[in-house]
């Protein structure tokens, strides 16, 4: 039995192909209200979004990551608790040899620790307020080769 | 990228990454993927493909959630591939079916990916079937196919699966779902989920009497009740997998339909090869654009590229010539 | 848009009232006249806009106006700061202090790693202990934040809730030591775990057990702590999730009545427990739509109370509620900006009969409060009930025509809220299909598109932006935190009658597994034992198992 199904639009044609994005909420906190905007604005934005959902250990979302073949992992943390956590999930990648992969993170982060998480390997850092553009912008400049419909 | 030969490397050495980067291959449809397979293929043992459809909400993931367990309880390496829609418009997708896997997220020998169901010609099927060569090459034995019962894709499922499982809930518009075109013909075994609900009973009954209402058939799909969110119910499923599986095994169709799905994989890549290469050719050969427009009409053009282009409709990629 | 709308009884236009409001131009800036949560807002409103009903008043059913007929008059509100970070020691420090600079309750809040029912020393807790409130382990931590705090005469409020049950054994063990009959003890406890499910996300156990765990405390306070609040049946962190103004009082409202529900079908009479059920609201910015809700709040639980549940003691139709002023409405840009916020939605709290207020402190976006600014921030309750006249009388925008119109709207929305629930089969059918929470996420981002494409403007954020922003100065957990805290709860477990402990949890296993039977005097029973609280939560997943959620974006 075949299966057909008619030809896809044309943002999706061509070499460019969806960036594959991991977002996780790590550590114990539940306020999901901004990783989850931030997923739809990045589906609306013509990605594809794997979200692992809360009460993601290092771990748990490095390996998400490596399965899934993802480019970028956006992190979520509204505790106080990203300088032991975001830095982790770094050296997670660093000891499974996926350097590669790209890590931002959002959520309530001072400023003085954006420095400091940056100069650990947190590419980028979303405090509350930045417009959703900003952060498909940064992905845009980031990975210009990967398809993405224009901006809403 | 990678090359395939590293990928092929990365593969062998059992790095999960090499894994995941070759079904990303698979997914972009990069024709290159033939050489990474073509050089695993001693490796290349299929998994056993149980493919899960029904509606959305119909606990699925947590059905399949359950069945992991079960397999990993018996020391079975289990594939999930989890799909959902990709946007018709934007063209991106949130995938969110490993949430109902987090008991499995650290465990080398489950392995979970998740893929937007692109709408690329052949649809989910093309990708996913190398997607599964690839995770038996691996070592999965197992492998769990969960998409979200819309559009075509019950049809889809079926085509890969070597079990087909129709996951139903009670009291859901209870005759409507049946009557969903293909859905009675496609299903191996019926799993009737939230079966502690009212109406589990009617709805076990409603199956039964539309099966009996169908043609007589060989294979007498089983109705199997589970309450997923209790773990219940799952023993029953496998057993009715393994059941169908002795039944292929034994009846012969499992041979006919393993060599129905290579013919149809077959025609398949014909189909995509040709006309990636077919549009490439007409947008890079003038006299053949030419001629397609004086014409107006499109046979003339088809029957000459079939015939005239012949070997050039495989992808530069894909060829094994020098 | 322009809306032909004012029109007489008999359907005619006033002549030159429409006529000149044609002719005169609006502005036209693109920004959004409906309220934040999406409720038409028309340009003037007139008696044709208000339903005729009778005339109502202060401190009778159905309360729409106050729930006491002298307001403020006869009893301002709690001015109850929340607080908490760090260790039990620091947190009795800031306690000490905010008591003597006038506040009149205390409200404790806990880390992480507490509020999810986990000790200090597990793997998970590593990285968030004390940072978003205090680290409480066992009862000699919680001793420790009530030294030299009179239990007998200082009413607490505690926000935790899957756990809640454990903390607030440790509360009454306090007062045990304390010499404190618990008849005599004031408080209340947040306890509400369906906007857990919801919302915030707190959870452990699944629906079933959880509700359990409520009802028993429900139980247990109603005989032998009276005078305690056991729940607080809250739409706070729906609205900071994400709701509009009508989804939170509609989907806190709901979760009140399943309680109610769940209770009877224990077996409690409702007039026994209602009159103890307590609420928590958002005061969030759009001014008037807030004090609406409020009022439309105290109707509609009135109505359902006396007329679905038949309850008879007039205490249990009374709404009562605490409001906290809305985090999720705070910048991190310009944030001396968030005083003035704060400000308004503390005087649409009080406005709305608030019985007791947390106003939020300037820097609380970026991390906890500084001591300065949260007493800036209690200051401006103070500054309300003292300086600006608003308390000398109740419910002043009754009769405004504007006020009543959108009050009667609200309880619109929230009626047809509550049918939808039910037509999904109740309150847990509901979260169990991720309907609320996908009313939320659709309602949150809705709200960021309007804000991204400005038709609302935050000051600081998308307009009025300023070059140079403050310095603010961050309050910091201080780095060894973690290993002292963890060490205080080894020698708690080290000096403890390990047999006794060990006895205490396998009776709430035993317990746990049978639902007849009520877990808080043994869960009292555990704490007094010093059985720590990751302990006593670990002994009841063991029986109740852990929840996950089914996630929808």
């Amino acid at each position: 039995m075949t299966a057909s199904s008619a030809p896809p639009p044309p943002t999706a044609r061509g070499k460019a192909h969806p960036l594959r994005i991991v977002m996780a909420k790590v550590g114990l906190d539940g306020h999901d209200r901004g990783v989850k905007v931030v997923a739809r604005a990045l589906r609306d934005a013509g990605y594809e979004v794997v979200y692992t959902g809360l009460r993601q250990t290092p771990e748990m979302v490095v390996e998400a990551a490596l399965q899934e073949d993802a480019q970028v992992i956006g992190l979520s943390l509204h505790s106080g608790a990203h300088m032991t956590l975001f830095p982790a999930v770094v050296e997670e990648l660093r000891k499974r040899d996926a350097t590669d992969i790209v890590v931002f993170g959002g959520g309530i982060i001072p400023d003085e620790d954006i420095a400091e998480l940056k100069k650990l390997g947190v590419a980028e850092l979303f405090t509350p307020g930045t417009p959703l553009k900003d952060i498909v912008e940064w992905l845009r400049g980031r990975f210009p080769e990967t398809a993405a419909a224009p901006a809403p | 990228m990678t090359a395939p030969r590293d990928l092929a490397a990365e593969f062998r050495a059992g790095n999960v990454r090499g894994l995941a980067r070759a079904i990303t291959l698979v997914e972009q449809r990069d024709p290159s993927v033939r050489h990474l397979l073509e050089s695993l293929g001693d490796l290349v043992r299929p998994p056993r493909v149980l493919g899960l459809t029904g509606a959305p909400g119909t606990g699925k993931s947590t059905l399949v959630d359950n069945m992991v367990e079960l397999l990993r309880s018996r020391d079975q390496a289990v594939g999930v591939i989890a799909v959902d829609p990709n946007s018709p418009y934007t063209g991106g997708a949130i995938l969110g079916d490993r949430i109902r896997m987090q008991r499995h997220a650290l465990d080398s020998r489950v392995y979970i990916r998740s893929m937007g169901a692109r709408g690329h010609l052949g649809g989910l099927s093309v990708a996913t079937r190398e997607a599964i060569r690839l995770m038996g090459a691996f070592g999965f034995e197992w492998v769990l196919l969960e998409t979200v019962g819309v559009g075509q894709s019950e049809l889809e499922v079926a085509a890969i699966a070597d079990t087909t499982l129709v996951v139903l809930n009670p009291g859901l518009g209870d005759g409507v779902q049946m009557i969903k075109a293909g859905i009675m013909e496609i299903a191996d075994v019926f799993v009737v989920n939230k079966a502690d609900l009212p109406g589990a009973q009617k709805t076990v009954q409603e199956v039964r009497s539309m099966l009996s209402m169908g043609p007589r058939l060989a294979w007498r799909p089983p109705i199997v009740s589970a309450v997923a969110v209790k773990g219940e119910g799952t023993e029953e499923v496998i057993e009715a997998v393994e059941r169908h599986r002795q039944f292929q095994a034994s009846s012969g169709e499992a041979i006919q339909r393993a060599e129905a799905r290579l013919k149809d994989e077959a025609a398949d890549l014909v189909g995509e090869w040709a006309r990636a290469e077919a549009r490439r050719l007409l947008d890079t050969e003038p006299g053949l654009a030419a001629r397609l427009i004086r014409d107006r009409i499109p046979y003339s053009a088809a029957e000459e590229i079939l015939t005239r282009q012949g070997r050039r409709l495989v992808p530069e990629a894909a060829r094994t010539d020098p | 848009m322009r809306v032909r709308y004012h029109r007489d009884a008999a359907g005619e236009a006033p002549e030159s009232w429409d006529s000149e409001y044609e002719a005169t131009p609006m502005r036209d800036d693109g920004i959004e006249t409906a309220t934040l949560s999406g409720m038409d807002v028309k340009m003037l409103y007139t008696s044709r806009d208000v339903e005729a009903r009778p005339e109502e008043l202060s401190g009778q059913y159905p309360y729409t106006r106050g729930i006491h007929k002298t307001g403020y008059r006869g009893r301002l509100w709690t001015m109850r700061q929340f607080s908490g970070f760090a260790t039990a020691a620091e947190t009795n420090r800031r306690y000490k202090y905010l008591l003597a600079s006038g506040q009149t309750g205390l409200s404790v809040a806990f880390d992480m790693p507490t509020l999810m029912g986990q000790d200090s020393d597990a793997p998970t807790s590593r990285g968030e202990i004390g940072h978003c409130g205090v680290a409480i382990d066992s009862l000699a931590d919680m001793e420790t934040l009530f030294e030299g705090i009179p239990l007998a005469e200082v009413s607490t409020s505690m926000t935790i809730n899957s756990p809640a049950a454990v903390l607030f054994c440790m509360y009454l063990a306090v007062a045990e030591k304390q010499g404190v009959p618990f008849t005599n003890v004031n408080g209340t406890l947040q306890n509400d775990i369906l906007k857990e499910f919801i919302a915030q996300k707190e959870y452990i156990f699944p629906p079933e057990p959880s509700m359990r765990l409520v009802v028993d405390s429900i139980e247990y306070c109603t005989a032998e702590v009276p005078r305690y609040n056991p729940v607080s049946i809250s739409g706070y962190h729906i609205r900071e999730a994400g709701s509009t103004a009508a989804q939170e009082l509609a989907f806190t409202l709901a979760d009140g009545f399943a309680y109610v529900d769940a209770c009877i079908e224990r077996g409690m009479a409702v007039d026994d427990f209602a009159p103890r059920l307590s609420f928590f609201f958002d005061a969030h910015i759009d001014f008037f739509e807030e004090i609406a809700k409020f009022r439309a709040a105290r109707r509609i639980w009135a109505r359902h109370m006396r007329e679905r549940y038949g309850a008879r003691d007039e205490r249990s139709w009374k709404l009562r509620f605490h409001t906290q002023t809305a985090g999720v409405s705070l910048t991190a840009q310009q944030p001396q900006l968030n005083i003035a916020r704060t400000a308004l939605e503390a005087l649409a709290a009080v406005l709305g009969g608030t019985q007791s207020l947390h106003t939020n402190a300037m820097d609380e976006v970026l991390a906890l409060p500084t001591d300065k600014a949260a007493q800036v921030a209690l200051r401006t309750q103070q500054m309300i009930a003292y300086e600006t006249g608003v308390a000398n009388t109740v419910d002043p925008l009754g009769g405004s025509y504007f006020m009543e119109n959108l009050t009667d709207r609200m309880e619109e929305e929230a009626e047809a809220y509550f049918e939808r629930i039910d037509s999904l089969g109740g309150v847990i059918p509901a979260i169990e299909a991720a309907f609320m929470q996908r009313e939320i996420a659709d309602a949150a981002f809705r709200h960021q598109q309007e804000v991204e494409q400005k038709r609302r403007l935050v000051v600081g954020v998308n307009e009025f932006m300023s070059d140079q922003d403050d310095e603010l100065e961050i309050l910091r957990i201080p780095l060894g935190l973690e290993q002292e805290q963890v060490q205080r709860l080894h020698e708690v477990r080290r000096s403890r009658d390990e047999a006794r402990a060990n006895r205490a949890l396998e009776r709430i296993r035993e317990a746990a597994a049978n639902p007849n039977q009520n877990l808080m005097p043994l869960i009292l029973d555990a704490v007094r034992a010093s059985c720590t609280e990751g302990e006593i939560m670990g002994a009841m997943v063991d029986v109740f198992g852990l929840y996950t959620e089914k996630a929808i974006i």
